[in-house]
C-alpha cells in the first residue's frame, strides 16, 4: 500500500498481548478529517490509537502517520496530540503546570510555552481553574484539561480516546463543535466514542471494529450502501404518498413502503437506492401526477444503524 | 470552546539543532522531576535515612560528655558512619526508593504516556530522569553528611577548625562528598535499569544488597562489577576488616582513584546504555502493571 504523506496508514497490522488479540490484519488509510472509531469494549479501538501513537508496537505490520513511523518520536510527536483514556495526571500539578511542563519538554522557550499554555486553556474554557491543583478538579474538568494538553502544541493529528466521557451536555456539544471545526481545517481528528449519535454528526468517515477486526471503513453513506442484506430506509415527505407507494410497488428493488399516519409521507425500504432516487426524480418532473416533494432523507444512513447492521448491538450506545 | 486557526507546529519556535534540543529537553525533565523528587511525600523515608545520623551526632554533641574522645577517634567514627551506614545502607536504600520510582512510579500513577507522547527520544528521557535522581540523592545525602561532618568537628572549637581548614579535614570532606555523588550515580543507574525490567524492586534490591555486601569474598574479576569495590577505595579513611568476613576476603590489587572513578562511571554508562535499549522497546500497558 502506498503511504501518502498526509494519511495515517496501517499496513497489515496485528497486535497481540501475549495470547490475547488486540487487533488483527488491519489495513487502513485514513485521510484528513474527522474519523470515528466505533465498536464495543474490547473491539480494538484503543489498541489502534495506541499503535498510531507508538505507545504499543505492532506484533506484525507497519504503521505510519503522515509518512512518519512511531520510532521517530522527535519528528512524529510534533504532529500528534493524543488525549488518552487514562484519567491520570502527574502528582501535585496545577492545570497550568501540567500543560506548560510538557510544552517545555518539546524544547519551546518559556514565553512560547506560556503563550501556548494559556491559548489551550482558554480554548477549553478552563482559565478560571488553571492555577488550581488538578487533584481538585471534577472529572469533566480533568477531561477538558487533558484535551487542552493534547491540543496545546497545534497538532496536525489529534487522537481522542473517548473524549466526551465525563463532560456535561454543554461541554459535550462545545467539544463536538471543536472537533468538527478542527476536521474542517484539514486536521486528522481520530475519535473513539461509545455515543454513536454524537460522533455520527461530525464524522467524515468511520471505522467499525469488532473483536479486533475492522468490519467496515469509509464514509458512512458508502459503508451503508455496502450493507446489501439490509434494505436502505428512505424517508419521503410529499403530497401524494399513496400514489408514490403504488408506483414504487411496481419496482423489484422496493421491499416495503409504509405510509405515515398523518398521510403526508412514507418510509421506503429498497435494495437499490439509486434506482429509487431516479424514479422519484421522474415522478417529480412528471407534471401530470401533481406530486409535490417536501423532503427526502435516508433514515438509516448513520453510524448507529450501520453499526447495528454490521455488529448487531441494540440501542444507541455501544 | 473556541477554534483559532491552527498554525503548523513546525513553524513554532522549537530548537532545531539536536544537541540544543536535547539539552533543552533534559532541562525540562529536570524541572519536572526535581520538584517531584524533593517534595514527594513517599520520599520522607530518604530524608529520615539521610538525616538520622545528623540527629544522633547532634544529640551526642548537645548531651554528651564535655571531654570528646579525640579528633583521631572521631575521624574513625565518622569513617564508620559513612562507610557502614551511608554507603552500605542509607544511600543504597535511598537510591532504591528514589530511582526505582522514577520509572515505576510513572507506571503506577499512569502518567508515563505523557512523556512518551512528547517529541523526546526515550534515551533523553532516561538520561533526564537519571540526572534528576542523581542530583536529588547527591543533594540529600551530601547535605546530610556535610551536617554530620560539621557537627562532629564543631565542638572541638579551634582544634576542630584547624583540623578542617589547616589539616586533612577539608580534603576528607570533599572526598566523602565525591564518593557520595559516585555512590548515587552507581546505585542510581543499577536501580533505574532494574525498574525497567522488574515490577517489584524488593527481590532484585535484596540481591544487589547481597552482592554489594559480600563482593569482597568474590574473585577479583567479579569484584570489579560491584559499585562498592570502587567506592571503598576512594574513601579517605579506610576501615579495618575486623568482622567475620575478613577470613574469606579475596585481596584484590587496589585501583587508583584515576582508574576507580572512570571505572565506576563506565559501569554506570554501561548500565544506562542497557536501560536506553530497554526503554526503546517499552510499551504502555498500565493494566498489566
Amino acid at each position: 500500500m502506498i503511504s501518502p504523506n498526509n494519511q495515517i496508514v496501517f499496513e497489515n497490522v496485528s497486535k497481540f498481548y501475549g495470547e490475547i488479540l488486540g487487533v488483527n490484519r488491519v489495513n487502513l488509510s485514513l485521510p484528513p478529517g474527522v474519523t470515528s472509531l466505533v465498536g464495543p469494549n474490547g473491539s480494538g479501538k484503543t489498541t489502534l490509537m495506541n499503535l498510531m501513537t507508538g505507545l504499543v508496537q505492532p506484533t506484525q505490520g507497519k504503521v505510519s502517520v503522515l509518512g512518519l513511523t512511531p520510532d521517530q518520536p522527535e519528528e512524529l510527536f510534533r504532529y500528534i496530540g493524543y488525549c488518552a483514556q487514562f484519567d491520570s495526571f502527574p502528582k501535585g500539578v496545577t492545570g497550568y503546570e501540567f500543560i506548560n511542563s510538557f510544552l517545555r519538554l518539546r524544547g519551546l522557550s518559556s514565553q512560547d510555552a506560556n503563550r501556548l499554555t494559556w491559548e489551550a486553556i482558554e480554548r477549553v474554557g478552563m482559565t478560571e481553574a488553571a492555577r488550581r491543583k488538578v487533584a481538585g478538579y471534577s472529572k469533566g474538568m480533568r477531561q477538558r484539561m487533558r484535551l487542552a494538553q493534547a491540543l496545546a502544541h497545534h497538532p496536525t493529528v489529534l487522537v481522542l480516546d473517548e473524549p466526551l466521557n465525563g463532560l456535561d451536555p454543554m461541554a459535550r456539544s462545545e467539544s463536538i463543535a471543536l472537533f468538527e471545526a478542527l476536521g474542517k481545517q484539514g486536521m486528522h481528528v481520530i475519535v473513539s466514542s461509545h455515543v454513536l449519535h454524537e460522533v455520527d454528526k461530525i464524522s467524515d468517515q468511520v471505522v467499525l471494529m469488532s473483536f479486533g477486526y475492522v468490519v467496515a471503513e469509509g464514509q458512512i453513506s458508502g459503508v451503508r450502501s455496502e450493507v446489501k442484506e439490509h434494505p436502505m430506509q428512505i424517508l419521503v415527505r410529499c403530497s401524494r404518498p399513496s400514489m408514490l407507494a403504488s408506483r414504487l410497488f411496481a419496482q423489484d428493488h422496493v421491499v416495503e413502503a409504509k405510509l405515515h399516519t398523518d398521510g403526508a409521507g412514507l418510509l421506503v425500504r429498497t435494495h437499490d437506492a439509486d434506482s429509487f432516487y431516479k424514479l422519484l426524480s421522474q415522478i417529480v418532473q412528471d407534471k401530470e401526477d401533481d406530486f409535490k416533494l417536501e423532503a427526502v432523507a435516508p433514515a438509516d444512513d448513520d453510524v448507529n444503524s450501520v453499526y447495528q447492521y454490521l455488529i448487531g448491538s441494540g440501542g444507541g450506545t455501544v | 470552546m473556541s477554534v483559532p486557526a491552527q498554525k503548523p507546529v513546525t513553524q513554532q519556535a522549537v530548537n532545531t539543532r539536536p544537541v540544543q534540543l536535547w539539552v533543552a529537553q533534559i532541562l525540562a525533565i529536570l524541572r519536572i522531576e526535581l520538584k517531584k523528587n524533593l517534595m514527594k511525600k513517599r520520599n520522607i523515608w530518604i530524608y529520615l535515612l539521610a538525616f538520622g545520623p545528623v540527629v544522633v551526632i547532634a544529640l551526642h554533641v548537645l548531651l554528651g560528655s564535655s571531654d570528646p574522645g579525640g579528633l583521631s577517634e572521631d575521624t574513625n567514627i565518622l569513617a564508620d558512619i559513612f562507610q557502614l551506614f551511608y554507603l552500605r545502607l542509607a544511600i543504597f536504600f535511598g537510591c532504591m526508593i528514589l530511582f526505582t520510582w522514577l520509572y515505576r512510579g510513572e507506571v503506577v500513577e499512569k502518567s508515563l504516556h505523557y512523556y512518551f507522547l512528547a517529541p523526546v527520544r526515550r534515551e533523553i528521557l532516561i538520561i533526564g530522569k537519571f540526572l534528576a535522581g542523581a542530583i536529588t540523592a547527591t543533594f540529600i545525602f551530601g547535605l546530610a553528611f556535610f551536617c554530620c561532618f560539621g557537627l562532629m568537628y564543631a565542638h572541638y572549637g579551634r582544634a576542630g577548625m584547624a583540623f578542617v581548614f589547616s589539616g586533612p579535614g577539608l580534603g576528607q570532606l570533599f572526598a566523602y562528598l565525591g564518593v557520595t555523588a559516585l555512590a548515587c550515580l552507581g546505585y542510581g543507574s543499577v536501580f533505574l535499569a532494574l525498574s525497567l525490567i522488574i515490577k517489584n524492586p524488593i527481590l532484585p534490591g535484596a540481591a544487589v544488597l547481597l552482592w554489594e555486601t559480600f563482593h569482597a569474598v568474590l574473585p577479583s574479576l567479579l569484584q570489579k562489577f560491584s559499585v562498592m569495590f570502587y567506592l571503598k577505595q576512594l574513601c579517605p579513611v579506610s576501615l579495618l576488616p575486623d568482622d567475620g568476613l575478613s577470613l574469606f576476603i579475596v585481596i584484590t590489587e587496589p585501583v587508583s582513584p584515576w582508574l576507580a572513578v572512570p571505572g565506576l562511571l563506565c559501569l554506570c554508562a554501561a548500565i544506562l546504555i542497557f536501560a536506553c535499549f530497554r526503554i526503546r522497546r517499552t510499551e504502555i500497558s498500565y493494566l498489566a502493571d
